[in-house]
């Protein structure tokens, strides 16, 4: 599998900016381009990456969704606009330590009306995690992982 | 060469360690494609609307069905039913059937939205059969159009251009 779309969205390298960096910005910004986000190619080159850290990837977007395709070793946690996914993220993230490399992601729909991510990001921001990124998924996780041949999986969740 | 060789291996090794991590019990995604069921009959499917009632997408063989992938957590999809209540109610005796297939993980929040937004259309609850019969549903609100033959004439991926949805409505209510 090749790696495509490096720089297609002009968004390539900024995810990979430094934790600290991330902490200074509003934690419910999110906006594209800013330095809490990363980009698919960006996160499908860490994990083929043979050395390095690997991130905790965590989905907080619908389960039905999920159960379709998911990213391989990614956890279902549940939906970041429901408190009972919140809770659950409370619960999973609660025995890391605060530098755990830790991805979340949804791509349930077009990224500016994703009720997910940023309520997820904001719980970790406040519960004191540094090095949290949120996968920048600008349509969908159809559109912009799945149909660009990035591995993805379907099925029960892995934990 | 040897060292070009050898690190073509250690990559395909790594490659396919990488796609072998966390599986259980599960398979590859299969990219449904931007328009994997276009032109082919469309998937049947027996679901149960929200008053538990048969919603069997046979029985609307003849009429022209617009079929919406939806969740209320979806803001798109929540501009675009307005719309679709309106479309029902235009086209209704001319043989449109809208149908709502919401992929929201409970009915609770589908029956509030119902009310809400007083649907006049039925509205069941999605799985992932469904889904994977119209190619996937990776991503909301998906539409489709399918003619009085039965087959998908358009997918539209994301929020639908509304004068473009209405001209293709129309195009297949006038067709025999």
């Amino acid at each position: 599998m090749s790696v495509r779309h490096a720089l297609a969205n002009g968004l390539s390298g900024r995810g990979a900016a430094s934790a600290s960096s991330a902490q200074d910005q509003s934690a419910s910004d999110l906006a594209p381009g800013s330095a809490q986000l990363i980009n698919p190619e960006d996160l499908v080159k860490i994990l083929q990456a043979p050395k390095g850290e690997k991130p905790l990837i965590l989905n907080v977007g619908p389960h039905l969704l999920y159960m379709q395709a998911h990213i391989p070793s990614s956890e279902y946690i549940g939906a970041g606009s429901d408190s009972q996914g919140i809770e659950s993220l409370r619960r999973r993230v609660k025995p890391l330590p605060h530098n755990t490399f830790i991805v979340l992601y949804c791509g349930c729909c077009p990224w500016s009306h994703c009720p997910n991510v940023r309520p997820a990001y904001n719980e970790l921001h406040k519960a004191g995690f540094t090095n949290v990124k949120v996968l920048y998924i600008a349509d969908n996780f159809g559109t912009d992982w799945v149909y660009k041949g990035y591995p993805a999986i379907k099925g029960q969740e892995d934990r | 060469m040897r060292k070009a060789f050898l690190t073509i291996v250690a990559l395909a090794l790594a490659i396919g360690i990488f796609y072998k991590v966390g599986r259980r019990g599960s398979g590859p995604a299969q990219p449904g494609g931007s328009s994997s069921v276009v032109h082919s009959v469309a998937p049947d499917f027996l679901l149960q609307d929200l008053n538990g009632q048969p919603l069997d997408l046979a029985n609307c063989r003849g009429k022209v069905v617009l079929l919406d992938f939806w969740a209320t957590w979806c803001t798109p999809c929540r501009g675009e039913i307005p719309h679709f209540v309106q479309f029902q109610d235009k086209y209704r005796d001319q043989g449109l059937q809208v149908i709502g297939i919401s992929m929201d993980d409970s009915p609770r929040p589908v029956r509030e939205f119902y009310q809400e937004f007083k649907m006049n259309y039925p509205v069941a609850l999605g799985n992932e059969k469904v889904a994977e019969a119209y190619g996937g549903v990776l991503g909301l609100p998906v539409t489709f159009l399918i003619g009085r033959d039965g087959r998908v004439a358009a997918k539209y991926v994301g929020e639908v251009q509304m004068s473009a949805l209405k001209q293709a409505i129309e195009s297949q209510l006038q067709a025999k």
